[in-house]
């Protein structure tokens, strides 16, 4: 994503944006994001949702071919351990979630590309705060260039 | 080792005659020197064909799986890495614990035959044969001695359980010493104290040789699906090429699927035709299943798989608070 900015000479500069893909719990974050939307409550426009019935229904190969479609990002919001509508899709995402992050840790692609993070629906704040702080995360990282398929 | 070959062709001739299992999986010679094949006995007159000696590298789980196999009573011939794949195959559900009896083998390691002919290089070998610490290997106008040692499998050095965790019968009766002496949590430390580049250079570099034949997989005695994500076009999560990116893809995904349950045998090193030491990778699976969750695989069939059960509290360090 590039927004046109002038610098001193007023020639057109291109400034980089990330890009970030976020899978939202149907009954949880994706909630949560409308709660912001309702309540106007700013955040950056960096991401694009996906809506999913569960945290626990993201498969491992959409965060990481996500990463190798070009985003520079990915971030997977769920219910609060305890609450999860099928009762533990959270906790196995969880799991699921630290072993993927660990490994392509170790194998050198900055984990900070793989995002989690807990959003209930009453938490619209919250989840302003959240995409915040995962854009200006990924905007220190850059695009992303180690697993992207050209 | 090689001592323990007349007790075992006993037990499994009492094991036939006794209609206690309908088949036994087991090694005999194979066709060329320094390789054993695969041995399906089921009569007592074939049990002499069976041998267990310094070459009984592969793991014979896998043939588990064969649907042949499914509705009988099989006999396995197993190591102490083989029982533990075994045991992962018992804990997922995939291996019925009654229908098998496992023959155990205490293991004193096994040979690599890749390192004896690149070091026998180029002369052929015809004949090797193992008297105690020592290989000799025979060819034509040549015969030379190799210390045993020198020559392990590369996994073997690593190996923490050489005697296998589960077994109906444990042939010779006694386990046997265990011989470690590679330090991999200190190579693993080293290795994440790199820089993010220098891991990523580490690892492109390594992997660059993949040709995506898909040989560890086959050769994992933990890959049982019977339709893996490399072989799915609907949706086709990995890109047929050997672009960088779908090299470093599949093996992100390989690892993935089989952390928490890799007992580091080496069957995948070991099956590369490329010859890509993918152990740095499966070791590292190992620590972190250990370190996140207080879990080795393979070592009881009651316990539930690291992947397949969670905790209210498990360790989640890594979400984001957005504070």
């Amino acid at each position: 994503m590039t927004t046109a900015e002038k610098d001193s000479q007023g020639e057109e500069l291109k400034t980089w944006e990330p890009r970030i893909l976020a899978f939202l719990c149907n009954w949880c974050s994706y909630a949560g994001a409308d709660l912001a939307g309702i309540s106007r409550i700013q955040y950056p426009p960096n991401i694009r949702v996906v809506r999913v019935p569960c945290s626990g229904r993201i498969n491992p190969f959409y965060l990481i071919k996500s990463l190798q479609a070009g985003w520079d990002g990915v971030l997977v919001s769920g219910c609060h351990p305890g609450d999860c509508h099928y009762i533990s899709g959270n906790l196995v995402a969880r799991r699921r979630f630290a072993i993927l992050k660990d490994i392509i840790e170790f194998m050198g692609i900055d984990p900070g590309r793989l995002n989690f993070s807990w959003v209930s629906a009453a938490e619209g704040e919250k989840f302003s705060k959240v995409v915040k702080e995962v854009v200006e995360k990924v905007k220190k990282l850059g695009p992303i260039e180690k697993l992207i398929k050209v | 080792m090689e001592n323990l070959q007349g007790s075992m062709r006993e037990i499994v001739k009492n094991l036939l005659n006794e209609q206690q299992v309908d088949l036994v999986i087991g090694y005999e010679n194979g066709t060329i020197p320094l390789r054993t094949s695969p041995c399906f006995v089921t009569k007592e007159a074939e049990v002499q064909k069976l041998v267990w000696n310094s070459w009984c590298d592969l793991d014979l789980t896998k043939f588990l799986f064969k649907p042949e196999n499914q509705n009988k009573k099989v006999g396995i011939i197993v190591k102490g890495c083989d029982a533990r794949a075994l045991v992962v195959c018992i804990a997922e559900k995939q291996i019925e614990r009654n229908k098998t009896f496992i023959i155990g083998m205490p293991c004193p390691g096994i040979l690599d035959r890749k390192k004896i002919e690149a070091a026998i290089a180029p002369k052929e070998i015809l004949e090797a044969e193992v008297i105690e610490d020592q290989v000799i290997v025979k060819g034509k106008d040549f015969e030379q001695t190799l210390p045993k040692k020198d020559y392990l499998q590369t996994s073997c050095l690593a190996c923490h359980y050489n005697n296998p965790p589960i077994y109906d019968v444990l042939v010779g009766g006694e386990p046997i010493e265990l011989l470690t002496t590679e330090d991999w949590d200190a190579k693993l430390s080293e290795f994440e104290a790199k820089s993010p580049e220098e891991r990523w250079a580490y690892f492109t570099t390594l992997l660059r040789d993949c040709i995506k034949c898909y040989a560890c997989r086959n050769a994992c005695p933990l890959c049982y699906c019977k339709e893996c994500f490399v072989d799915q076009t609907q949706p086709q999560w990995v890109g047929k090429t050997i672009d960088l990116s779908d090299i470093m893809f599949y093996h992100i995904m390989r690892a993935f699927h089989v952390a928490g349950r890799c007992i580091g045998c080496g069957a995948c090193t070991r099956a590369c035709p490329m010859n890509i030491d993918l152990r740095l990778l499966s070791k590292k699976l190992e620590r972190i299943v250990k370190e996140r969750y207080n879990f080795e695989a393979g070592l009881n069939p009651e316990e539930p798989p690291a992947m397949g059960t969670h905790k209210v509290d498990d360790p989640q360090e890594f979400v984001t608070e957005g504070n």
